[in-house]
């Protein structure tokens, strides 16, 4: 008896031909865009010493700031809460819609996707300006504006976390004569509930830093005193800020941590 | 065995089922034969011989293209929502791969036997009456797992969580039992206990039990009748005292003789 000859792996395999060629294309391809948008290293190292003194003033926060913020940044996560809430209720109906191992009808489908993408298009800073002109400076329009961003990007995670569920439940309620909506409510749902929950934390959690922004635009919360302490070159202060957001999303990113545990 | 009448009052009828894929491939060619009440019939035949398109065809989870399937003497082609629920509830199914909600309960999978008895918005608040929980109690009794009736299926094994499909099924009341291949993802001591189970719910109950196997041993064990099927043709179908080895071998064959 014989032994069997190892087959050659081909020369393509062997060199990594395809793993090489695309670094050197992605490489190229970067460099080639920073030439073409003239985003320029050099400039970037010869003003880099002005970034360390911006970096000094920010590294010896304002304690006492702290107490001014507590209020506006307890707004910005009611704001952020009662939005991506509110984003989140609407998409669930949407995404299954959406789901293409739910609908088999292609056109209400990619309708929904239409809508879905049209509505992610629209940039957050736009929804806030248009929101503050409608509803007056305030966390109303705040939490509109949060409201139908976080319905967007949910919407899209959600339906792609439902299209990677087993079918199988789906047949077996199916089988046993269940209607459209029981099959969604015991075969479904129980599937994608974690990553729903993780997903919707997630979402919060940008949120919280998107609303810092929003409140640029006069849409309430704590960025009217990011971008009043900014425009004071009070950087001691910008610290306080930054630093107070950073526990409100590590506690949020704790909070989406144990919950996955628990719910898995 | 009891085949007195039944054979002119069969349950389940083919007449002239033909399937065909959209992608042209032939499921079915020209299926014809009736299963009577209360038999225990095994098919079996190679992969993709079209043994799970038939057993589908039954309770219209698969189309077919022409023909006639009855259950009970009714076409079951033109069947619609309401309808369609209606014969499927009757009808119970277990597959290879269980299909249990694995987050679930194992109390939760088998009330959902139960759901095509149940108005949507009660199923949804989980509102089954006393005596229906009971039930499902009595029919983890029938599995033997009644010890189980709070844990997640995910933390049973693949025997177990095939017998609590069967559970599931059974709260449906169902006149016949389809069953994909219910051992192929078992070991051969839990595979005696799910075969010894649906016969027993075969002789018990007088569930008609329809099984699609690959192992012709556990087939000659258990039937009361062996059909074959060959690329979608039926090419064998014998009483168990007239199945031999031969005739078992031919419909194995990968090539017709004539």
């Amino acid at each position: 008896m014989s032994t069997p000859e190892i087959p050659q792996r081909p020369w393509r395999q062997r060199y990594h031909v395809s793993a090489i060629a695309w670094t050197v294309t992605i490489v190229v391809l970067l460099i080639l865009s920073s030439m073409a948008t003239g985003a320029n290293f050099g400039m970037f190292l010869a003003n880099i010493n002005q970034f360390t003194v911006l970096l000094v003033q920010m590294s010896h926060p304002a304690w006492a700031y702290l107490s001014v913020i507590i209020q506006p940044l307890y707004e910005t996560i009611q704001m952020a809460i009662l939005g991506t809430t509110i984003g989140a209720a609407f998409a669930i109906p949407f995404s299954l819609l959406a789901a293409s191992n739910l609908v088999g009808n292609k056109v209400l489908r990619n309708l929904i996707r239409l809508f879905l993408d049209l509505v992610r298009t629209l940039p957050d800073l736009l929804l806030a300006a248009i929101f503050v002109a409608v509803f007056g400076i305030g966390s109303t329009a705040g939490v509109i504006t949060l409201a139908i961003f976080s319905f967007g990007m949910v919407s899209k995670l959600f339906y792609e976390v439902i299209e990677t569920i087993d079918m199988g439940p789906l047949e077996a309620m199916k089988s046993v004569g269940a209607s459209k909506v029981t099959i969604i409510w015991y075969a479904v749902l129980p599937q994608i509930l974690n990553q729903f929950v993780s997903y919707f934390l997630y979402t919060l959690e940008i949120n919280v830093r998107a609303s810092t922004v929003l409140g640029y635009l006069g849409a309430g919360g704590i960025g009217v005193y990011l971008q009043r302490s900014l425009d004071q070159f009070n950087y001691s202060a910008t610290a306080v800020i930054i630093l107070a957001t950073l526990v409100v999303v590590m506690v949020i990113d704790g909070v989406s941590n144990h919950l996955r545990r628990v719910l898995l | 065995m009891q085949a007195t009448a039944t054979q002119t009052n069969p349950i389940i009828s083919f007449k002239h089922v033909n399937k065909i894929y959209d992608n042209g491939t032939v499921g079915l060619k020209d299926i014809n034969f009736d299963i009577p009440r209360g038999q225990f019939l095994v098919v079996v035949g190679l992969s993709g011989a079209g043994k799970s398109t038939l057993l589908r065809t039954i309770n219209r989870m698969h189309e077919i293209t022409s023909g006639e399937v009855l259950v009970d003497n009714e076409s079951v082609s033109d069947y619609k929502g309401k309808a369609l629920r209606h014969l499927r509830r009757h009808i119970g199914m277990i597959f290879q791969n269980f299909n249990l909600v694995k987050r679930a309960t194992v109390e939760k999978n088998v009330l959902s036997g139960l759901v095509g008895y149940y108005p949507t918005w009660r199923c949804v608040l989980g509102l089954f009456t006393p005596h229906d929980r009971k039930r499902a109690f009595q029919a983890l009794d029938r599995v033997s797992l009644t010890k189980k009736l709070f844990s997640r299926a995910d933390e049973l094994s693949g025997g177990q969580q095939q017998r609590v499909a069967i559970a599931r099924a059974l709260m449906q009341d169902p006149k016949i039992m389809l069953a994909d291949e219910p051992i192929a993802s078992l070991d051969p001591r839990t595979t005696k206990a799910v075969m010894d189970t649906l016969k027993r719910l075969n002789r018990e109950d007088g569930i008609t039990v329809i099984v699609n196997l690959h192992s012709v041993e556990l087939a000659r064990e258990y039937a009361d009748r062996i059909v074959g099927l060959r690329s979608g043709e039926l090419v064998y179908d014998e009483p168990i005292d007239q199945v031999t080895e031969a005739g078992l071998n031919q419909i194995y064959q990968t090539k017709p003789e004539a």
